[in-house]
């Protein structure tokens, strides 16, 4: 376990380091102008980022070890679908969480 | 001016919502930290700098794994990569405000703040810089303060709260549901299911390496398939 100083070392460079990595592209680029194909291809960051992100705590959740566990996933699915259908975010959580949680009843 | 305001408090009711999905994360986070032998001081000093949960997180069980600092350190911000992929999304919407505006909304890039903004800004394109701002100012305005207060009262109450099961799933149903809705255009469906099938191909590469080859791949995909869509009408 790191404490005292060293801690607080780690604590402040972790901090800084995240602030710089959010301030990249947004301090850097500023408002220069940029080709249509970079423009392009930064709105589809998002759709190309979150799935990664998200795929893997779907697929092998921490909280079963890593265990593939049909729970998360039917509640996965749930939560694209609702989203998908109703164009709601906040509905699209709602029922993942019930399909979770009910499936954690099942399962 | 009455735009402008009105921007922020759009912005501001839009963000309210995620306090549900904020609170449990910083409570979690601050009891964590307690049980894993912070101080007080040491758990809000990492949530006020940091504001990254997950990054925080992988930080705690690494230190309690006895990892070495720089070991901590690099894994932790390698979480924390996806930022700079916000960060260049909102360089169209955000670039043209002044560069102290800018470094200010960068300390309040997190997950929540930029997913709400984005749709937002890409469903109406005619919203001026200002009003943007004004927006994603208002959408994370809720949230950080929960986010502030909540590790304190984690951190204060320590082990009084039971561990839940299945709060870990916050995170990826959240996720799932910001992007759900744009998937009904197909270059983003095919964007989507390129980057959630390479981020489980590489999954056995170093901590965030995987992430970007996978975002970096399916931004290639869905930026093609618009192309192609484009040309054949």
């Amino acid at each position: 376990m790191i404490t005292g100083p060293a801690l607080w070392t780690l604590i402040v460079l972790l901090g800084i380091g995240t602030y710089l990595i959010r301030l990249s592209f947004l301090g850097l680029i500023g408002d220069r102008p940029m080709p249509p194909w970079v423009l392009r291809c930064l709105r589809f960051v998002p759709v190309a980022g979150i799935p990664a992100i998200a795929a893997p705590l779907v697929v092998w959740p921490d909280a079963t070890g890593g265990a593939v566990d049909p729970a998360r996933l039917i509640a996965a699915g749930v939560v694209v679908w609702i989203g998908l259908r109703t164009q709601s975010t906040l509905g699209a959580i709602a029922g993942g969480a019930v399909a979770l949680y009910l499936g954690l009843a099942i399962f | 001016m009455q735009a402008l305001r009105s921007a922020y408090g759009q912005g501001f009711v839009t963000g309210v919502p995620f306090v549900i999905v904020v609170a449990p994360f910083a409570l979690l986070f601050g009891v964590a930290a307690t049980e894993a032998g912070l101080a007080v001081s040491e758990t809000m000093a990492m949530s006020v700098l940091v504001i990254a949960g997950a990054s925080q997180f992988t930080a705690l069980q690494l230190m309690q794994d006895g990892a070495p600092v720089l070991v901590v350190l690099g894994a932790s911000l390698a979480v924390n990569l996806r930022m700079a992929m916000y960060s260049a999304a909102l360089v169209p919407h955000l670039g043209a405000v002044p560069f102290w505006q800018r470094a200010f909304a960068a300390y309040l890039l997190v997950d929540q703040s930029y997913l709400v903004s984005i749709r937002r800004f890409e469903a109406e394109p005619e919203m001026t810089t200002a009003a943007k701002l004004r927006y994603f100012l208002g959408a994370v305005s809720p949230l950080i303060p929960v986010w502030y207060a909540c590790t304190w009262a984690g951190a204060v109450a320590g082990a009084a709260i039971p561990p839940g099961t299945a709060r870990d799933f916050a995170v990826p149903i959240t996720f799932l549901a910001l992007i759900a809705p744009a998937l009904r255009a197909l270059p983003h469906l095919g964007a989507a299911a390129v980057s959630a099938l390479l981020a489980l191909v590489f999954a056995g590469l170093p901590a965030g390496l995987g992430l970007m080859l996978a975002a970096l791949a399916a931004i290639a995909t869905g930026a093609l398939l618009e192309t192609w869509l484009e040309r054949r009408t």
